[in-house]
């Protein structure tokens, strides 16, 4: 099977600092990824580089063959590749369905009452259809996680990266979002999922990357990555 | 244009003792703007009227660098009482840097200069004291006393503040809640505290630095439009953040200031901040030794 | 389509107005209120609509003037043509300082707009041919078109960049363009990822609200007969040009209108009835109110009143 994005060598710093190095990464399409390590390894830089919101030093990224590094993150998102953030950054002046329709006029091209149809029906898939017209200010955390990545599923994307969309919520608000994930994946998009919540990382995923201190120690199917030693002294520390 | 090596000379003179100056008129800014990411435009406006309250303590007969350590303990609780109000008001409603952020400033700046000119008229206000108007004479060139004292003050607090930021268990803490505020929680301390005090540090020093000022030259209440070319100059000139880096950008400033003025007039060297100030946000924004 | 109907009969009142013998005092003061709402409305294109905020008015207004003299000057150019140039180079300062700024964050736009005011001041200054820091004196042309004196024509001429000014926000604001700054404004990052070109709509935020605001200052060295730079870089301009958007609200186009309608004649009241020193403390101070008591203008107030009394 293809791969969707290629990393090659990829180098970010921050003045005197390295966030990430030598990162070697190749995606396939359809695949379930879930990013993890600790706090300060380089996740959220990583897929930074990969949405367009910091551009890397070194290496290259390629998505569907094309080498995307130089562009800026509106034309990444117009190609396929759509995030959802750590921090929910709702456009709060707009209710839910209007921030839904940012996207879906921007990179489908769909505006007007075609878009509000396709923005209903996106909340409808994430259970947020009863809160369309409410202002995206007034939502609770769960709430806003799912219009994340409702946003972020207005865009079409090919490559979603959800990054700890579950965060601070509760068990079955977890199992809730998780199910939407995965039945995103089934219909045909790349998830790479950053998350710390482990049950859910290891429900999700069908192959773990573990970053430390800005690369990659491990690399494979669940089960042998959280058994590997290495990762367990990432967490732990020695 | 007028060029001699003579000139030149005394201009460099000229422009590191104000240079020096610039530096101290810029901590306060370092750290409201370049470590707590405060849009403080308002920052020259209350320099101007620690100026001006220097002038009004010296028609106690008291010096006015005395009047500025006098003032420094209100200037720290305006301070702290100022950030308070911005943090309830617009931090923590979530629109901080935004508009409101910045047209709050803004406003208080404009309040305070209309204010000044209400109480004391626009014309200009200067201080006495016994080093003001004698001059030093060094190698064929006079170098006026009050800029040697407002230099060496200002070295002295960029000293003082520099030291506290890097060996005071306060001053860590200050520079890491503008890094990361999470660390901080968890450490135990209360970072919107911290930053409270900090923030009426840099007011506090302002005070100083505005009693300087007014040593160095007469004041008037629209002062504080050029100060806000000079202060912004030397913190993005130094590197948002970096403490030690603004002497040396205020040491560049002075310089470039002094050589305008002396090759090109006083109607150019105003403009010499501003100019600065826009080379580097286009070439190089983080500064000289910024991160 | 009320809209239009509306800014036509406003125009033709303006229109009117001049035709008929009212006192000649109306359109010295018609053309100040004129003046005001283009110079909010302009502001709010990029302060309220992208979230922007623009110190350097007094800049872009000097912009604006001194190109529309230098028209005159040099071709004895009609005044519509001089607000066309004043327009023009005063959207090329708008993009060269966005372009200069906007991949950094907000705060150092808005300091680099205050910069602008003071380098272009000192070119001004320091500029024989635009008259230094002494000024220029005019003669204004003699031909008035149909009304009985310049300062009516002007007057006429300032109502209909009005219409043009809030015209051109109304479309903004209500198109493609104005949900995509919308977006940038609450947001800019998820804006970005949601495939918002940010970069290009802040462009031309800037170049469209800094020609505009060029618009408001190009007729006033026909206006005064005279121009000089202490009072053409006036930082009265830049805080009214602030207080009148949120005042009236940021949000939408008629909010700088009903700010600059608001504040125009309050200022007329208080430089009447108390002094002029008073009224400029009293635009401050209503900034600063609004600012942290009614954030979203009157325009917000009203909203709010309205659903809470449902």
């Amino acid at each position: 099977m293809e791969s969707i994005l290629e990393i090659k060598d990829l180098g970010k710093n921050f003045g005197g600092f390295t966030a990430l190095s030598g990162v070697n990464l190749a995606i396939r399409q359809g695949e379930r990824l879930g990013l993890i390590g600790p706090n300060g390894s380089g996740k959220t830089t990583l897929i930074n580089c990969i949405s367009g919101a910091l551009r890397n030093d070194h290496g290259q990224i390629q998505f569907k063959g094309e080498s995307i590094s130089h562009l800026p993150a509106h034309t990444r998102t117009k190609r396929g590749i759509a995030r959802s953030f750590q921090l929910p950054r709702p456009f709060r002046s707009m209710t839910v369905a209007e921030n839904l329709m940012v996207p879906l006029a921007y990179v489908g091209g769909v505006s007007g009452s075609k878009a509000r149809k396709q923005a209903l029906e996106i909340l409808a898939e994430m259970g947020l259809a009863d809160k369309a017209d409410t202002s995206s200010a007034s939502l609770s955390q769960v709430e806003l996680r799912k219009m994340e990545l409702a946003r972020a599923m207005a865009a079409k994307p090919q490559l979603l990266i959800s990054d700890e969309a579950m965060a601070g919520l509760s068990g079955s608000e977890v199992d809730d979002v998780l199910d939407i994930l995965i039945k995103l994946n089934k219909s045909g998009i790349t998830i790479i999922m950053i998350e710390h919540i482990m049950h859910a990382v290891m429900r999700f995923s069908e192959r773990l990357v573990c970053l430390d201190a800005g690369q990659i120690i491990c690399d494979g199917d669940p089960q042998t990555v959280v058994a590997n030693p290495q990762v367990h002294r990432a967490y732990l520390g020695d | 244009m007028i060029f001699s090596f003579d000139l030149l000379f005394e201009a460099v003179m000229f422009g590191l003792l104000l240079g020096c100056f610039y530096a101290a008129v810029s901590l306060g800014l370092s750290v409201a703007f370049g470590l707590l990411d405060v849009p403080h435009v308002a920052h020259p406006a209350l320099l101007i009227v620690g100026s001006y309250g220097a002038y009004l303590l010296g028609g106690w007969g008291i010096d006015p660098l005395v009047s500025g350590f006098l003032l420094m303990p209100l200037f720290f609780l305006v301070g702290m009482l100022l950030y308070r109000f911005y943090y309830a008001t617009f931090e923590s409603r979530g629109t901080a840097a935004g508009v409101n952020g910045l047209a709050f400033f803004f406003g208080v700046a404009f309040i305070i200069e209309v204010l000044l000119i209400v109480a004391f008229g626009v014309d200009q206000r200067s201080a006495e004291a016994s080093y003001i108007g004698d001059s030093l004479e060094l190698f064929e060139i006079r170098i006026p006393y009050r800029l040697l004292v407002a230099a060496g003050v200002a070295l002295l607090l960029t000293l003082v503040l520099t030291l506290f930021f890097s060996r005071t268990f306060v001053g860590r803490a200050i520079k890491a809640v503008g890094q990361d505020e999470g660390a901080l929680q968890l450490m135990g301390a209360n970072p919107v505290s911290i930053k409270q005090l900090a923030f009426g540090i840099a007011t506090a020093v302002n005070a100083l630095a505005g009693a300087m000022l007014i040593i160095v030259s007469p004041v008037d209440p629209t002062m504080d439009r050029i100060y806000i070319g000079r202060a912004f100059c030397v913190v993005v000139l130094a590197g948002v953040g970096s403490m030690s880096g603004t002497l040396v950008a205020g040491l560049i400033l002075g310089v470039a200031e002094s050589i305008v003025l002396t090759m090109f007039g006083a109607s150019w060297a105003t403009a010499v901040a501003f100019g600065l100030l826009l080379l580097m946000l286009g070439i190089r924004p983080h500064g000289l030794f910024g991160r | 389509m009320k809209y239009w109907i509306f800014s036509a009969l406003a125009f033709i009142a303006a229109f009117g107005l001049a035709l008929s013998g009212v006192n000649e005092y109306i359109f010295f003061a018609g053309f100040v209120v004129m003046q005001a709402i283009v110079l909010a409305t302009a502001w709010n294109i990029l302060g309220g609509y992208a979230g922007y905020v623009n110190f350097g008015v007094p800049g872009f207004v000097g912009v604006g003037a001194y190109t529309a003299l230098s028209m005159h000057l040099l071709f004895h150019a009609p005044i519509l043509v001089q607000i066309a140039a004043g327009a023009v180079m005063a959207g090329v300062l708008g993009l060269g300082v966005g372009m200069l700024t906007l991949r950094l964050r907000g705060v150092f736009f808005s300091i680099a707009t205050i910069a602008v005011v003071f380098i272009v001041e000192a070119v001004v200054i320091n500029s024989r041919f635009l008259g230094g820091a002494t000024g220029i004196q005019l003669t204004r042309p003699t031909e008035v078109w149909l009304f009985g004196s310049y300062t009516r024509m002007l007057f006429v001429v300032m109502a209909l960049m009005a219409v043009v000014a809030v015209s051109v926000a109304r479309y903004i604001q209500n198109s493609h363009i104005g949900q995509g700054l919308r977006a940038v404004r609450d947001s800019e990052e998820a804006a970005d990822c949601s495939g918002v070109p940010t970069l290009k709509l802040k462009l031309i935020a800037c170049a469209v609200s800094g020609a505009l605001i060029g618009v408001a200052g190009a007729p006033m060295p026909m206006y005064l007969s005279y121009v000089e730079p202490a009072s053409t870089f006036n930082l009265h301009y830049a805080v009214i040009a602030l207080a009148m958007p949120i005042i009236g609200g940021t949000a939408h186009w008629a909010g700088p209108l009903i700010g600059a309608l608001i504040l125009g004649t309050l200022q007329q009241i208080v430089t009447v009835t108390i002094s002029s020193e008073l009224n400029v403390l009293v635009v401050g101070l209503l900034l600063v109110i609004f600012v942290v008591a009614a954030p979203d203008g009157v325009i917000g107030l009203v909203k709010k009143w309205k659903a809470s009394s449902k």
